[in-house]
C-alpha cells in the first residue's frame, strides 16, 4: 500500500501478531486451557471412571444442561446483560408442561408448547422492564426470580395440592418427546443423551449469530457501548429484548429435557442454575460488563462445570466440595481472563 | 491551504438559530454556513454553547427559533438518524467505539454488509476487513489487520477510524467535536491531516476545539462563539491569531496573564521598543510557546528578541 510512506509513526505497527498471540487473544483461550486442566487432574485422580465412555457420558450429560442455559446467557451477558430468572423459569415451564397434562389431559407436546410461549412473555417482560426502567437487568431479574419461583410453587399447589407431578409417562405425547428431548443415543455401544446434543447445537447456533451475522455484531455493541451503538443505528433495546426471550427458550428447553427424562415436574427444578450458568460464561472468558464474549467460551465453562461435578464423584471425593471447586475457580478464572486480555491487546500495540 | 470552498449553496446553513433549555438561553441567534471542500472552524470558549449548536446540526436537539437549511432545503430533524440519512454524519470527543471489538467490525457496526440470503445471510467479514483497510488507507493510516481490537489503535488513529467510517458512509458534512482535544501534540498533528484529507474530498467539515493553533493549522473559516452568540464569521486572512485568541477569552487569556506575570522582567525589557502592550507581548509568547510544541528545535529561539 502506497499510504505507508505518508505518516512516520507507522514503525510502531511493524511488530506482526504472530499465531500464538492471535489465539492468546481470543476470549475463550482461558477456557479451553482449563478444560484439558480439569480433564486431566480427573484422568490422573480417578482414571478407571472419569476416562470411561460411559463416564464421559455422564459429565457430558451434566455439562449439556447447564450448558443450553450458558450459551444464551453468554449472548445476553455480551449484550450486557443479566437474568437471574432462568433458574426460577426452568421450574415454571417444566410445571406448566406437566400440569397442563396431568390436571387438564392435553398431550405434552401442546402442554410444552404453551409453556414455550409463557416463557417468551416471560423473557419478553424481562427486557423490556429493564429496558423502560433503565434498572440494573440484576435487579428486575432478581425480582422475577422470586416472583416466578413463588408463582410455580403457589399456583402448582393451587391446582394439584402438591408442588410435583409425577407420572409422566402415562401421559399423551410422551413417547414423541422422548425422542426429541430425552433418548440416548448409543455411541460405540454407550448411551449418549440427546441433551449433549441439543447443547452442542445451541453453541453452534450462538457461535455462528455472534461472529457471522448482522445480529452479532449489534450483540457485541448493544453491551459494549449501548450509546454509540445507537448513533450508528443499532436497535440496541430490541437486541436485547430479544435476548432476553432467547434465555428463556434455553430454560424452557432445559425444563422440557428434565421433565420428560425423569417423567416428572418439580417446582423447584432449576434453583442456582442462573448462577452456575453466570459462572460457566464467566469461565469462558465473557466480560461481566458486556461487549466481549465467546459461545464457544460458554461451552467450554459447562464441559468444566460437568467434569468437576462428576469428577468428583469419580474420584470419590465428597460431593459438598464441588461448590467450593467451582467458586474458586470464578475467581480464577476472572483474574485469568481479565490478565490474558490485557496481554493479549499489550502484544498487538 | 487548499479549497477555499466552491460551492454557492452551503452545504448546511443556519440562520440566526435559538435555543432554550427551560429559562436558560445556550444558544442566542447563531448563524453560520458550510460549503463544500471547507474547513469552517467553531471555536468558543467553555459554556459558549459550542456543544448545544453541534447537537442541533446533529438532530440530537431542535432548535427553538430559526432555520436550519442543508444544500438550501429547510430541515427539519428529529433524531440524529435524520441527520445521518442526510449526510450530516457527527464524530463525537467519546469517539463511540468499542475499544475491544475489531477495527472493520467497528467500522461496520449498525450496517454491516451481508452475504447470502435467509437463513445463511451472513456477515461478510472479508469485505468488511478489505473496505476497513483501505478506506482507512485512503486517510493515510495503513492498518496490518483490520481484525484487530480498536483499543489496540493510538486515540488519534481512533479519530481516523470514526471519520474514515462517517466519509464512507456518505458524509456530505462532518462534525468533529473537539477530536483533538484529548490528544499529545504529535497525536493531534495526525487528526488535523485528517482533517485536511476530508476537505481534500470535497467534505463540508466542521471542525470545534477551544484550541486556536490547531484551528489556525487547517480552518478555512473561523465562527467564534461566545455566551450563545456568533461573534461573526471570518477567514483566515480577517483574523490573527492574537485576534482569534483574544475573541473566544477565556482560559487563553488567563494563561497570557500568568505568562505575563512570570515573565514580567523580560516583557519589562521588551517595553522599551514601545508600540506593544503588556497583554501583547504575553501573548505573542504564549503563542509562540505553543508552537514550539510542534517544533521541538525552535525550543531556545525567543521570537522579541
Amino acid at each position: 500500500m502506497a499510504t505507508t510512506t505518508v505518516t512516520p509513526k507507522g514503525d510502531e505497527r511493524l511488530v506482526e501478531a504472530s499465531l500464538l498471540k492471535r489465539l492468546l487473544s481470543r476470549p475463550e483461550l482461558g477456557a479451553a486451557a482449563g478444560a484439558i486442566l480439569v480433564w486431566l487432574i480427573f484422568a490422573l485422580a480417578a482414571p478407571t471412571g472419569f476416562l470411561s465412555l460411559r463416564g464421559a457420558a455422564s459429565y457430558l450429560e451434566v455439562s449439556a444442561q447447564l450448558g443450553i442455559l450458558a450459551v444464551a446467557v453468554s449472548l445476553l451477558m455480551i449484550a450486557g446483560e443479566f437474568d437471574l430468572s432462568i433458574g426460577s423459569l426452568v421450574g415454571f415451564a417444566g410445571a406448566t408442561t406437566a400440569i397442563l397434562a396431568s390436571e387438564f389431559g392435553i398431550p405434552l407436546y401442546v402442554g410444552a408448547i404453551v409453556a414455550l410461549v409463557l416463557s417468551l412473555v416471560i423473557g419478553f417482560f424481562n427486557g423490556y422492564l429493564v429496558i423502560k426502567t433503565k434498572l440494573p437487568s440484576f435487579i428486575i431479574t432478581l425480582g422475577s426470580l422470586f416472583i416466578i419461583r413463588g408463582l410455580t410453587i403457589g399456583l402448582t399447589r393451587l391446582i394439584t395440592g402438591r408442588t410435583q407431578v409425577g407420572g409422566l409417562d402415562d401421559f399423551a405425547g410422551y413417547a414423541f418427546m422422548r425422542s426429541l428431548f430425552a433418548i440416548d443415543i448409543p455411541i460405540a455401544g454407550v448411551g449418549f443423551s440427546i441433551s449433549i446434543f441439543w447443547w452442542l447445537l445451541l453453541g453452534a447456533i450462538a457461535t455462528w449469530v455472534l461472529l457471522r451475522t448482522q445480529i452479532g455484531n449489534w450483540i457485541f455493541g448493544s453491551g459494549g457501548a449501548p450509546q454509540a451503538a445507537r448513533q450508528v443505528g443499532v436497535p440496541v433495546d430490541k437486541v436485547k429484548v430479544g435476548l432476553f426471550m432467547t434465555t428463556a427458550f434455553a430454560a424452557w428447553l432445559l425444563a422440557t429435557i428434565q421433565v420428560i427424562t425423569v417423567k416428572s415436574a418439580d417446582t423447584l427444578r432449576g434453583e442456582q442454575q442462573e448462577f452456575f450458568a453466570i459462572i460457566a460464561v464467566v469461565i469462558g472468558g465473557t466480560l461481566l460488563t458486556g461487549g466481549y464474549g465467546s459461545a464457544i467460551g460458554a461451552v467450554l465453562g459447562a464441559l468444566i462445570f460437568g467434569m468437576v461435578k462428576q469428577g468428583l464423584v469419580f474420584a470419590g471425593v465428597d460431593a459438598d466440595w464441588f461448590f467450593v471447586f467451582m467458586g474458586a475457580m470464578l475467581v480464577i478464572a476472572v483474574l485469568v481472563n481479565n490478565y490474558i486480555r490485557r496481554r493479549a491487546e499489550a502484544a498487538r500495540k | 491551504m487548499s479549497g477555499k470552498g466552491n460551492g454557492t449553496t452551503p452545504l448546511i446553513e443556519v440562520r440566526n438559530i435559538t435555543k432554550y433549555f427551560g429559562s436558560v438561553i445556550a444558544l442566542n441567534g447563531v448563524s453560520m454556513a458550510v460549503r463544500a471542500g471547507e474547513v469552517m472552524c467553531l471555536l468558543g470558549d467553555n459554556g459558549a454553547g459550542k456543544s448545544t449548536l453541534i447537537k442541533t446540526l446533529s438532530g440530537v436537539h431542535q432548535q427553538s427559533e430559526g432555520q436550519y437549511l442543508v444544500e438550501g432545503q429547510e430541515v427539519h430533524f428529529d433524531s440524529p438518524r435524520d441527520a445521518l440519512d442526510h449526510g450530516i454524519a457527527t464524530v463525537y470527543q467519546d469517539l463511540a467505539m468499542i475499544p475491544l471489538l475489531s477495527i472493520s467490525r467497528n467500522f461496520f457496526m449498525g450496517s454491516e454488509p451481508t452475504k447470502g440470503r435467509g437463513l445463511f445471510k451472513r456477515f461478510d467479514v472479508k469485505f468488511a476487513n478489505r473496505v476497513a483497510k483501505e478506506e482507512m488507507a485512503k486517510m493515510g493510516i495503513d492498518i496490518r489487520d483490520p481484525s484487530q481490537p480498536v483499543g489496540t489503535l493510538s486515540g488519534g488513529e481512533r479519530q481516523s477510524v470514526a471519520i474514515a467510517r462517517a466519509v464512507y458512509f456518505g458524509a456530505k458534512v462532518l462534525i468533529l467535536d473537539e477530536p483533538t482535544a484529548a490528544l499529545g501534540v504529535k497525536q493531534a498533528g495526525t487528526v488535523l491531516r485528517y482533517i485536511a484529507q476530508a476537505r481534500a474530498r470535497n467534505l463540508g467539515v466542521i471542525f470545534i476545539t477551544h484550541n486556536p493553533h490547531h484551528a489556525y493549522a487547517v480552518g478555512d473559516k473561523f465562527t467564534i462563539l461566545k455566551r450563545g452568540r456568533t461573534f461573526g464569521t471570518f477567514t483566515e486572512d480577517e483574523l490573527s491569531r492574537e485576534e482569534m485568541v483574544r475573541m473566544m477569552s477565556g482560559v487563553d487569556e488567563l494563561d497570557a496573564l500568568s505568562h505575563e506575570l512570570q515573565e514580567f522582567e523580560r516583557t519589562d525589557k521588551l517595553q522599551g521598543e514601545g508600540m506593544m502592550s503588556e497583554v501583547d507581548h504575553a501573548l505573542a509568547k504564549s503563542l509562540e510557546e505553543s508552537e514550539h510544541l510542534f517544533d521541538p528545535k525552535k525550543d531556545n529561539e525567543h521570537p522579541a528578541q
